[in-house]
């Protein structure tokens, strides 16, 4: 049995203009011990669903989901009481910014103690020792001076880490971590990114890589979902999505990599995530796909497991695979 | 955070000579002097009004009195009034501890009642609470307070009678002042019923002073609580699992207080340096109602170094209210 398992969910936004579909009938599955990565443009919604899933959206945000199972536990039929027990401990999440996302009033040391006392209900002295585990762990040097830190005394690397020590204080089975190098100078994402895979490996949790930087995927993940305006439109292993994308927009978004460019100008996939008061009928990729057909602005089918699950009527690379 | 408070209070000096001059210049561009009105409507002839602005000094240059002034108050002479003779520094330390036990009252209660109000408004937002909560609060903060103060004069004093109309205790009760707190006072004298008189007498004053502080403080509270909710600190305080009980209470509360902090001090300073309308509606002897009285006698000595102790204070409090900050904010202590 996978550790995740999220059917057809859906997040709408109550706004002034009425409803806003952030997340349109997203299937997710992650296995133990796996990287899945999702991947997709800004307005995505990747990130969304995840925080749906955590229950960390506003209350303006309406879920229905099919499914959404974690841990042989059903998210949709708990109490708010019984998911806070979750969250922070079998499921963490860390996040884009790590400067913002650490209160900026408490030391290091509380904040990473907060989870230790609140989870694992851990005494002062134990709190301590384990916090300086903590950060050892996740390659901070000089842990017992940095306990009396304040994150603004710390650089957006080192504050990750911090967010990484916190998010990984309750030994959790799956780790979320949404776009945690978007922040970050190059030099420090890659450290990141071995940081989190290597403790991937070693603790055999299952981490869900959420980002729109394809060169992040490549390395890390073994198995991508690649979302746009709210959809699944693709998910394959990692190998076969950067040799056939099947889903013109995953073929776009890699033609888009800066390492693939030819000539002077870096290629970009033209026009924008369709919005509130733009959403096309048909397939919502359309207006900017360049193999589009007439039959696309009609009804879209979903390909099969061969084909990478594309939602697409006409997917690249068929033959390949066939 | 040393060399922070060193240049802060190196900085004091500067605004205390921009006081003198202002305070000292002041009262005498009012029309009328104290000795006109110390003669009153029977008037007065012109030789003896001569020889009185002479005696107090007040036929020399204005520059020569400027320069005088400075020079006693550099000797810590603050001058004594016109009016009674006494020194100004002892009047004021007389009626100060009244205008400290009313302000204290006042302020703590628009603490205790506005930091959960608008702690409560904020979770709420957009509910029947929060609009009940802050409709509540725009009504207190734009009552008239002189209009206010008699309201209840007339329904708690008047009609129910359940408190006193003014003063600071019942004549009933005589002892010595010895830390001129009428509270602490009263117990210390160990008469019946004493304390109780002077808690009587305190609570229509501090409702009145309180009113448009607390409503200050809620609506400051709501917005900055509001403004940190949509942190990314709170989101991780909530992905944690904490109840809300603790990320609204201590995650985001910590950070909400330090707009808070600077609206409390700035009611602090205004409440100590006299709450003129309150003090005068209720007959409350504090430095509020000393200093109309003596700008109306044009007691020049009063005014001024009245004046001057008031700034003292609010700079003083402002000083506190600066380090309070940097003990909240961290990021504030570092710089």
């Amino acid at each position: 049995m996978g550790l995740l398992d999220i059917r057809n969910l859906s997040v709408d936004f109550q706004t002034a203009g009425g409803l806003f579909r952030a997340v349109d009938g997203v299937d997710i599955q992650c296995e133990r011990g796996e990287i899945l990565s999702i991947v997709g443009e800004s307005g995505s919604g990747k990130s969304v669903s995840m925080l749906a899933m955590m229950g960390l959206l506003p209350w303006t945000a309406k879920i229905t989901a099919e499914k959404m199972e974690f841990d042989g536990k059903d998210l949709t039929k708990i109490t708010k009481r019984e998911r806070r027990k979750i969250i922070g401990k079998d499921m963490a999440m860390i996040f884009q910014e790590p400067i913002s996302s650490l209160n900026p009033c408490f030391t290091v040391g509380f904040q990473l103690g907060e989870s230790l006392k609140l989870h694992l209900g851990m005494n002062r002295a134990e709190r301590k020792k384990r916090s300086i585990e903590l950060l050892e762990m996740v390659g901070i040097p000089a842990p017992e001076t940095r306990l009396s830190a304040f994150p603004h005394q710390l650089s957006g690397g080192m504050n990750q880490r911090v967010m990484i020590a916190m998010a990984l204080s309750g030994d959790p089975k799956l780790l979320i971590a949404d776009e945690p190098t978007t922040a970050l100078d190059v030099t420090i994402q890659a450290q990141i990114l071995d940081l989190l895979v290597s403790l991937q490996k070693e603790k055999e949790m299952a981490l869900i890589l959420i980002t729109h930087d394809m060169g992040v995927v490549a390395e890390t993940a073994e198995r991508v979902q690649v979302q746009y305006a709210g959809q699944r439109v693709e998910e394959q292993h990692v190998t076969g999505l950067f040799t056939d994308p099947h889903h013109p927009y995953t073929s776009a978004l890699l033609n888009a990599l800066p390492e693939r460019a030819v000539g002077r100008k870096l290629p970009s996939i033209p026009g924008v995530v369709p919005g509130q008061y733009d959403r096309p009928t048909g397939c919502l990729f359309a207006p900017r796909c360049a193999h589009v057909q007439d039959d696309c602005h009609g009804v879209v089918t979903r390909q099969s497991d061969a084909l990478g699950n594309a939602l697409c009527n006409h997917p690249l690379n068929a033959e390949v695979t066939a | 955070m040393i060399g922070f408070l060193l240049k802060r209070i190196l900085l004091l000096i500067p605004t205390f000579i921009g006081i003198t001059i202002v305070s000292f210049g002041f009262v005498r561009v009012l029309p009328g002097d104290p000795v006109l009105l110390m003669a009153g409507e029977r008037g007065i002839t012109e030789e003896r009004y001569a020889a009185l602005l002479a005696e107090f000094g007040y036929n020399r240059p204005m520059w020569q009195q400027y320069l005088e002034y400075l020079k006693d108050l550099l000797h810590g002479d603050f001058g004594n009034s016109l009016v009674t003779k006494q020194p100004v520094l002892s009047e004021f330390f007389t009626l100060f501890p009244a205008t400290v036990e009313l302000a204290l009252c006042a302020i703590v209660l628009a603490i205790v009642i506005g930091i959960p109000a608008g702690i409560i408004a904020a979770t709420k937002r957009g509910s029947f609470i929060d609009q009940s909560i802050m409709g509540t609060a725009l009504v207190g903060y734009s009552m008239p307070i002189f209009w206010w103060g008699l309201l209840l004069i007339i329904v708690f004093s008047g009609t129910l009678g359940w408190t006193p109309v003014s003063g600071r205790i019942s004549l009933l009760y005589f002892f010595e002042q010895k830390t001129g707190f009428m509270l602490i006072d009263s117990l210390l004298s160990g008469q019946k019923g004493a304390f109780a008189s002077a808690v009587q007498h305190l609570i229509l004053p501090t409702i009145v002073l309180a009113t448009i502080p607390l409503a200050v403080i809620a609506r400051q509270t709501r917005s900055a609580m509001l403004e940190v909710l949509g942190e990314d600190y709170v989101r991780t305080a909530r992905a944690k699992g904490l109840s809300a009980r603790l990320v609204v209470g201590v995650h985001a509360l910590r950070n909400a207080m330090i707009p808070v902090i600077t609206v409390i001090g700035l009611s602090v300073g205004t409440l100590l340096a006299g709450a003129i309308l309150t003090e005068t509606i209720f007959s409350w002897p504090g430095i509020g109602k000393w200093m109309i009285d003596s700008i109306s006698r044009r007691d020049y000595p009063v005014v001024q170094s009245g004046l001057l102790l008031i700034a003292a204070i609010i700079m003083i409090v402002n000083l506190l209210v600066d380090i309070t900050y940097g003990l909240i904010n961290p990021r504030i202590r570092h710089q």
